[in-house]
Order: structure tokens, then C-alpha cells, then sequence
């Protein structure tokens, strides 16, 4: 059985114990919501995109340590980046997941930063979920928003 | 429903210790430490009587069943039928013409509502249900009112987790029918069966009981009940997965129309036409789960041998002792989410516990080997109505000691370590 310190690690219990950027935008600022059906996760990601920026991200919902601490640590990592870093960043992360397949190009230059704490939950499958919700559910605001 | 000390005819020799030693997989170790099973109220585990039927059916006397004549074939069919006879008389059923063996307790609550729904509910037509219900018996419901606009009405909670009938006849006016399940699988509750029954009937409906987290845990009889349908599942009263059943009163089932239509529900195919089988071939459509029918009727012989009041007697006593040692142990840092009488629940306990998000309550239990679920366990309607999203459920069951309930105490201080 792996051990329950590659999942919890500092970082991301610091990230749980004080999220940052928690709470919403107004628009015209967009959102999108994700959930996590197994668990009954929600989660609710707030973008604020101008001029092909990022200017503000906010997060609310519900969620567990892993769900809540990706999110968290993903909001700080994708503010003032453009919609073209964000992409290839969630791409990176993706395949840190194991999620990306082997058609898609993944960038491995772009560095994840404290993000690459969240390495030891592809040893634990069924969090891979959890660590992705937030994610997943920015790449859809970020459509939203660039449409 | 509920086993009083008394009634139970108590077997001194009943020791979930030893019983545990008939089901191999209980003596698995991970890591050098035992397992820690308490998720029965999800899937139970098996016991070498189980095991053994099935494999030594598959091994012995595997054929088709109701389709040959050689006696290989004929033998296979006595066994499926004896499987039947076995769960009729566990549930008291009138005769094993009302025994219908389905994939599961979600497909024999589907084959209700799509059968007998679809032939006697109209638009308007009221169906009453409980704010307890596992989404098994409350999306088919939803099926139907999508496709013939019939009204869903709701029984609700007291505050200490019981149904509240105090507005139980009115909500039962004009209803048709009453579909409630006998114990809630977050919660614990056991609903007073008969009362139910009792009501819906003075109500001219019918009463259809969810009978899943019962059926394992404590005698049951649908006629004392005064049901008219009842489903549950064979993969959590120690029976294999791929079968479950549903009885119902033989002159409903009489009068309803099949359910999938294919081999073996027929008694004739014409280009113009079919002529269902009789009960209950008419219902069981294509071939069955053979080996899985064999290893249920396994799993009902065993349980009676050990009694199920006895069963019931020893869940009893460890709610008790679970009740205790967590709210001695963690007074106002646990919530319970269900009643606090054991005579009134069975072992199932849905928890709050430090603020702590169950999906990670659940992986640091795994650390020492204790498996519970974290979710909103199939009942997102009433998860909401409690007030959460989620909870960690530790259910027991026949084979779960006082030393599991310890293990799952010290795994949870452990949790409070890491958060
Ligand atoms: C009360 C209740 N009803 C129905 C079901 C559905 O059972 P199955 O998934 O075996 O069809 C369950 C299973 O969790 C249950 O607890």
C-alpha cells in the first residue's frame, strides 16, 4: 500500500487548512460548475478573462483535501497567465495525472511549481478524481469565457 | 420488524468470531494487519458455503436450465427451482410462484414501476415516497412521471431520524402507491414495516417495501407485513452479485404485463404475436444468472442455519457497543446522522467526524485495513435534507466484532493526526 504521506503532503494540507482565492466573481466575469458524482463534490470556478488574459479566478464549493487544495493551488498558478498558458498548463497537469493520451502534445516545459505535490495522488486512482474537478471545470469557464 | 431481547430466540452460540472463519476473505491481511470490512450495507462478503455451491455447481452440474431434457439440463433446473423454493420460504412468501429473480434490487424496483406502473397509473395518479429512499426507488419513479406526469409525494423526517407519519393519512389520500424501504441505508432507521403496510392499504393503495438493508439483518415475513411487493438483493445477504429478487402477491403479478420480452417468458411466438409463460418464467426473460440463483439459495440456506434473529440479536448488541464507544470516545467531535436506540436501527452509521472531508476519513482508514464508504451512498435527496454532502458510512454485519469497532475508533484518531 502506498503511503498516506505522498497524498497528504504539507503543501497541500496547507492549501486545504487556508485555500486561496476562495469566493466569487460578479460578472462579467463567467463560471462553471463541476461535480463529482461519486462523491457529491461540487465545486464552482469563477474567470474573469480580458484581452486574452487571466485577470482573476475564484473558487467556491465542496469538496475533500485533495479536490480542494488542486483547486486552491491552481488559482494562484493560473492568474495573469494567458488563455493559451492556461491551456497548455492544464495539459501538463493532466499528464502528471496520467490522464492525457498519447496523441496529445504535452508541453513538458512548462513547470507545475508547488502543483507537482499533487504527483503521489496517481498513486492513489480513485483521487485522481478528486485532484481534477477543478480542472476540468476551469477548461470549461475558460471556454465560456472565450467564446 | 423490530427484535425485541425478548422475542429473539436467542442463540447463546451465536459468535461473530467464529463465523467470520466462514468467509476466507475476512482472513486476508494487507500489510500484515486483518482486514476491517465495514461496508456490508454496500456489498456483504461470502462465505465457503457460497463459494463452494457455486463453484461445485460449475464444476458438477452446470447446464440450461427449463429448455432440455437430458438430465444434466434437468438437474441444473431442479437446483435454480430449489433456489427459489429456499428464498420463498426464507420471506414467508405464499409459494415460490411469487419469487422473480431479477439482476439486482434496482431492476426488480424498475420491473414494478415499468410493469405495474405503466398498466395502473395514469397522469394525476399519486405515488408516496420517503425522503430515505436510495435513488433505486426514486429515479424509476421519476421515469414514469416524465413519461406519464404522475405526481411524487413525500413522507419526511423528525428530527431523530425516523419517518414522521404524524400527516401519514393525508399524505396517503388519493395515493396509489406506497413505496418505502424497510431500513435506510445512510441513516440506519428501521421503518415500521407493518404500519406502513397497514396504512397504504386503509389508503387503497398498494405498499411496495425496498426490503435491501432488511432482509440481510433480520427475519423477515411478507405476510405479516401485508406487502404487496418487496425487493432486495442476494450480493448483500452473503449471495453472490448478478442476482436479486422481487416478490409480490401472485394475483398482482398475475395481472401484470411483462417486463422484457425474449426466451423463456413465452409459451408461444406466432408472426402475429406472443403468449407469456406463467409466473414467474414470464418475468424472467433470456437466460438467468444460473450459478448466481444457486449460490442465493447457498447464502438463505446458510443464514437460517445461523437464524437470522439471531443475526439481528447480534447487530443489536453491537450498535450498541459502536453507539457508545464513539460518542464516549469523540463526544460533540462525531455526528451520528441516525437514531440513537439500537432497537430502532440497524448497524449501519453514517458520520460526521472533526470537520473532516469523508473521502479522506475513508483514506487514512485504509491505512489500517478498515473499509467504509465515503459518498452520499445512493440517496442524494435525503443527504441533502441532513445537511451534507457527503458522509462516512461504517456498516456491520453478521461477521463484524467489538475488536473491528476498536480498530475503527483508533483509525479515526489517527485521521485527526494527519488534519
Ligand atoms: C435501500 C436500498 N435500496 C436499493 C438498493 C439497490 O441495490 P442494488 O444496487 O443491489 O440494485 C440499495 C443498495 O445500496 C439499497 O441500500
Amino acid at each position: 500500500m502506498p503511503g498516506i504521506e505522498d497524498l497528504y503532503r504539507e503543501i497541500i494540507l496547507d492549501h486545504y487548512r487556508t485555500p486561496r482565492n476562495r469566493g466569487e466573481l460578479p460578472p462579467p466575469a463567467v463560471y462553471s460548475e463541476g461535480n463529482n458524482p461519486l462523491c457529491g463534490d461540487d465545486i464552482r470556478i469563477y474567470l474573469d478573462v480580458a484581452d486574452g488574459v487571466v485577470r482573476d479566478v475564484k473558487f467556491s464549493g465542496q469538496g475533500c483535501s485533495i479536490s480542494q487544495s488542486s483547486t486552491s493551488m491552481m488559482t494562484v498558478a493560473v492568474k495573469g497567465k494567458t488563455v493559451a498558458e492556461v491551456q497548455a498548463f492544464v495539459r501538463r497537469f493532466k499528464h502528471m495525472m496520467t490522464l492525457t493520451n498519447e496523441s496529445e502534445t504535452v508541453d513538458e516545459s512548462v513547470k507545475l511549481g508547488d502543483i507537482e505535490a499533487l504527483q503521489g495522488v496517481v498513486k492513489f486512482p480513485v483521487r485522481i478524481k478528486c485532484a481534477t474537478l477543478g480542472w476540468n471545470t476551469l477548461l470549461e469557464a475558460l471556454t465560456e469565457a472565450i467564446k | 420488524m423490530v427484535t425485541t431481547l425478548t422475542e429473539a430466540s436467542h442463540n447463546m452460540s451465536f459468535d461473530s468470531a467464529v463465523i467470520r472463519r466462514d468467509f476466507p476473505l475476512l482472513a486476508k491481511q494487507i500489510d500484515g494487519k486483518p482486514l476491517v470490512y465495514l461496508d456490508s450495507a454496500n456489498t456483504s462478503q461470502k462465505p465457503n458455503a457460497v463459494i463452494d455451491a457455486m463453484a461445485n455447481f460449475m464444476r458438477e452440474s452446470y447446464a440450461p436450465i427449463n429448455r432440455s431434457a437430458y438430465t444434466l439440463a434437468a438437474n441444473a433446473t431442479e437446483q435454480y427451482e430449489g433456489a427459489r423454493a429456499a428464498v420463498a420460504k426464507f420471506i414467508n412468501a405464499k409459494s415460490a410462484r411469487e419469487i422473480v429473480f431479477t439482476k439486482n434490487a434496482t431492476e426488480a424496483l424498475n420491473l414494478i414501476v415499468s410493469s405495474w406502473g405503466r398498466a395502473n397509473l395514469k397522469t394525476g395518479d399519486v405515488v408516496l415516497l420517503t425522503h430515505m429512499e436510495h435513488h433505486a426507488n426514486i429515479v424509476p419513479w421519476q421515469m414514469l412521471q416524465q413519461e406519464r406526469g404522475i405526481e411524487l409525494r413525500w413522507v419526511p423526517l423528525t428530527s431523530d431520524f425516523q419517518l414522521d407519519l404524524t400527516s401519514l393519512t393525508s399524505l396517503l389520500s388519493g395515493v396509489k402507491v406506497f413505496s418505502f424501504t424497510s431500513m435506510s441505508n445512510v441513516l440506519g432507521t428501521i421503518n415500521p414495516v407493518e404500519k406502513l403496510c397497514a396504512a397504504a392499504h386503509a389508503a387503497g393503495a398498494i405498499s411496495i417495501v425496498d426490503a435491501c438493508q432488511s432482509v440481510p439483518h433480520s427475519p423477515s415475513d411478507v405476510q405479516s407485513w401485508g406487502a404487496d411487493f418487496a425487493t432486495f438483493s442476494g450480493h448483500k445477504m452473503c449471495g453472490p452479485s448478478g442476482v436479486g429478487v422481487l416478490w409480490g402477491r401472485e394475483e398482482l403479478l398475475e395481472a401484470m404485463p411483462p417486463f422484457l420480452g425474449g426466451g423463456n417468458m413465452i409459451t408461444d411466438v406466432r408472426l402475429d404475436g406472443f403468449t407469456c409463460a406463467e409466473l414467474p418464467a414470464k418475468f424472467e426473460a433470456g437466460t438467468p444468472p444460473i450459478a448466481e440463483v444457486v449460490g442465493l439459495g447457498a447464502a438463505v440456506e446458510y443464514l437460517t442455519n445461523i437464524g437470522m434473529a439471531n443475526v439481528r440479536q447480534h447487530e443489536i448488541s453491537l450498535s450498541s457497543y459502536v453507539l457508545d464507544l464513539l460518542t464516549n470516545r469523540f463526544g460533540d467531535d462525531i455526528t451520528i446522522h441516525g437514531p440513537r436506540n439500537p432497537e430502532l436501527r440497524g448497524a449501519t452509521f453514517s458520520f460526521a467526524f472533526r470537520g473532516i472531508h469523508p473521502h479522506d476519513i475513508s483514506q487514512i482508514l485504509d491505512q489500517s485495513n478498515v473499509c467504509v464508504r465515503a459518498g452520499h451512498h445512493c440517496a442524494k435527496p435525503l443527504m441533502k435534507i441532513i445537511g451534507a454532502n457527503a458522509t462516512t458510512r461504517a456498516s456491520f454485519y453478521l461477521y463484524n466484532t467489538t475488536t473491528d469497532a476498536d480498530t475503527l475508533a483508533d483509525a479515526l484518531d489517527s485521521a485527526s493526526d494527519i488534519f
